[in-house]
């Protein structure tokens, strides 16, 4: 178990590492500088800001030199484009809420995903299948920024405690997490009924309608473990992705969380944002599939071996 | 082969001959009823979008003319669908966004297909350690932020792309209106298709390595074929199944990253739209007039659906045993 941990963690350190290594190289061949688009910017100014940024040294320097003051200092950098805010602070303002709406919208995906997709699998081929898989498939076909204004409309423009957009209340979080949670859920319900078709065609299962165990039992107690195997693979990173924030449903909601550095990081060559993203979001998917393969180990014994 | 068949009594040919995988999965296929209607509702948007939009635009009717006095006016003769917030047919702005939306989610599938057989057949038909190795590079670049490697791929990609359609109007003496809306789409096209190749790779790799373990390829390995011979005369013609359906999936993946990006401002530029800018654009006008936002939307959908369920029926038709998720 704890060499399986370890394993993990040193391969997420490889991972992280050579994420932020792509990124770094990948993101100065882009064409422009992070200063052009200040307007009135002298070439003696765009020097001085260089110089402060450390943007006029050599690359391998500046390479070196990132990874001296994150592993060292625990310093991020100064954002580029945010004048004055500092990386490690746009990211520790950002990320609980973005936290909070992706646990709320996960905890809706897997309460409606899993269902669902248990329920097809048992009428396999009868209309409450067929009814449950057409359900999944709007879950993925209509699309958050097709679902969001529509909520917007018909929920939080005729009930007075939701808020249209914000997020400044309690109730705020309502809407965007339910808007979030289907497109998850519609693919937790086809992964929990291919497992649980695949577990269903088992022989113990029949050895244990043989006996005589009711449904109900050998449901919850044979064969939904083994079943949700595929599901807890996809959650994994899905959970990363998802608590990092959606910066279209973010948009929609106009709601302060991580998923809109993503893009602004990237539009306006924030070189240290989209970093410290990176470095952020590539530890996390660490930990999200560190506790996937955990899961796993609990519930399928067959790989506590491998 | 051919000479024996022709040597059949005439009587026996069609009692004989056996059915195909492609006949046999046509037969699964036709029972579906929603992979059928799927099929069918792929058929006519794709007709059209491409074949009765450039018809209608072709005897006056024009997606990108404005009238002012004459927004959110309801349907008319002259306006099916009526007009959006700037006056212009709605009708014909749905069908040319469409075209641009299914244009690049169709090209970017080609090239993921592409890409995604050579280097997963590559990797799967190779194995071992260098197999290993190329499949370790796709799984990291899988775990980048999906939005990172699409701009850092468009905005690498557009420099490159200007370059030669200044080249193609300036020596060569193109249309420059053509030529410039076409190039706005590359780097989109190659930034979507940068990303999506990974998960193509990693399925063709996988059918592929399991296909190298079978006893054909190593019959035709002792037979001293060439390493290039086996890949894609023995192996390649075995992995169309999983291909096709992969690929009939990612064109609506790929419509939805087309319609997300340029929902986000990221995507497609002006004068080209999109579905996806359409909504966008709707999406603002969602109290004074639903229209705008509903038809794009309602469209964008459908095709999901219908490119969606055609998938997973041929799924289920060309590969019984893998249709279960």
């Amino acid at each position: 178990m704890l060499r399986i941990i370890l394993s993990r963690l040193l391969q997420t350190l490889v991972v992280v590492f050579l994420l932020v290594t792509f990124t770094f190289f990948a993101i100065r061949m882009m064409p422009g500088n992070p200063f052009a688009d200040v307007k009135a910017l002298t070439e003696e100014n765009k020097a001085a800001m260089e110089r402060l940024y450390g943007l006029d040294k050599p690359l391998h320097i500046q390479y070196a030199n990132y990874w001296k003051n994150v592993l060292l200092e625990g310093d991020f950098g100064d954002s580029f484009s945010m004048k004055g805010r500092k990386v490690s602070t746009l990211i520790s303002e950002s990320f609980p809420i973005s936290l909070k709406l992706g646990l709320f919208s996960l905890i809706l995906a897997m309460s409606l995903g899993i269902p669902l997709g248990i329920i097809a699998a048992l009428f396999h081929n009868k209309w409450q299948d067929y009814t449950a898989m057409i359900i999944a498939m709007a879950g993925i076909c209509i699309v958050t920024f097709v679902l969001g204004p529509i909520f917007q409309l018909s929920f939080a423009k005729p009930l007075s405690w939701l808020n249209v957009a914000g997020w400044s209340r309690p109730s705020d979080v309502i809407l965007p997490a339910i808007t979030l949670c289907f497109g998850v859920a519609a693919y937790l319900a086809r992964l929990t009924r291919g497992g649980m078709l695949d577990v269903l065609s088992q022989d113990y299962i029949r050895s244990a309608k043989a006996k005589g165990v009711s449904q109900l039992n050998i449901i919850t107690k044979h064969a939904l473990r083994p079943a949700l195997v595929p599901a807890v693979t996809f959650l994994g990173p899905a959970f990363a992705a998802i608590i990092t924030g959606s910066f279209v449903v973010e948009s929609i909601f106009l709601i302060p969380g991580m998923g809109q550095y993503f893009v602004l990081g990237i539009q306006n060559q924030d070189y240290t944002l989209v970093l410290g993203l990176v470095l952020f979001y590539g530890i996390l998917m660490g930990i999200a599939n560190l506790m996937s393969d955990l899961a796993l180990i609990f519930m399928d014994p067959k790989l506590r071996n491998s | 082969m051919s000479s024996s068949v022709k040597a059949l009594p005439a009587g026996l040919k069609d009692a004989e001959k056996g059915s195909s995988l492609w006949a046999d999965a046509y037969v699964r296929l036709k029972k579906n009823k929603l992979a059928m209607l799927g099929g069918i509702i792929v058929i006519s948007i794709l007709i059209t979008c491409f074949v009765i939009a450039p018809i209608l635009s072709w005897i006056g009717f024009d997606g990108n003319e404005q009238d002012l006095a004459n927004k959110f006016s309801g349907p008319s003769t002259k306006n099916l669908l009526g007009t959006d917030q700037l006056g212009r047919d709605l009708l014909m702005r749905v069908l040319q966004g469409g075209q641009i939306s299914l244009l690049v989610a169709i090209m970017a599938t080609m090239l993921t297909v592409t890409i995604g057989v050579i280097y997963g057949g590559i990797a799967g038909y190779v194995g071992g350690r260098i197999g290993n190795a190329m499949m370790r590079i796709v799984d990291g670049l899988l775990a980048m932020p999906f939005l990172i490697i699409v701009i850092l791929f468009r905005e690498v990609i557009s420099g490159q792309v200007d370059e030669i359609a200044r080249f193609l109007i300036d020596d060569w003496g193109w249309n420059d209106n053509d030529v410039l809306r076409f190039a706005n789409l590359i780097p989109l096209t190659f930034a979507i298709a940068g990303f999506g190749w990974l998960s193509m790779g990693r399925i063709v790799r996988s059918s592929a390595a399991s296909l190298a373990q079978q006893e054909f390829v190593e019959a035709a390995r002792s037979l001293g074929l060439s390493h290039r011979r086996i890949l894609f005369r023995h192996i390649l013609p075995n992995m169309l199944g999983p291909i096709i359906i992969y690929a009939t999936l990612t064109i609506p993946s790929f419509i939805l990253y087309e319609a997300t990006l340029s929902y986000i401002g990221l995507g497609i530029e002006p004068p080209n739209s999109s579905w996806g800018k359409l909504i966008q654009e709707g999406a603002n006008y969602l109290e004074t007039n639903i229209t705008v936002l509903a038809v794009p939307a309602v469209l964008f959908s459908l095709t999901l659906f219908a490119f969606n369920f055609l998938g997973d029926g041929l799924r289920d038709a060309l590969d019984p045993k893998a249709s279960k998720d």
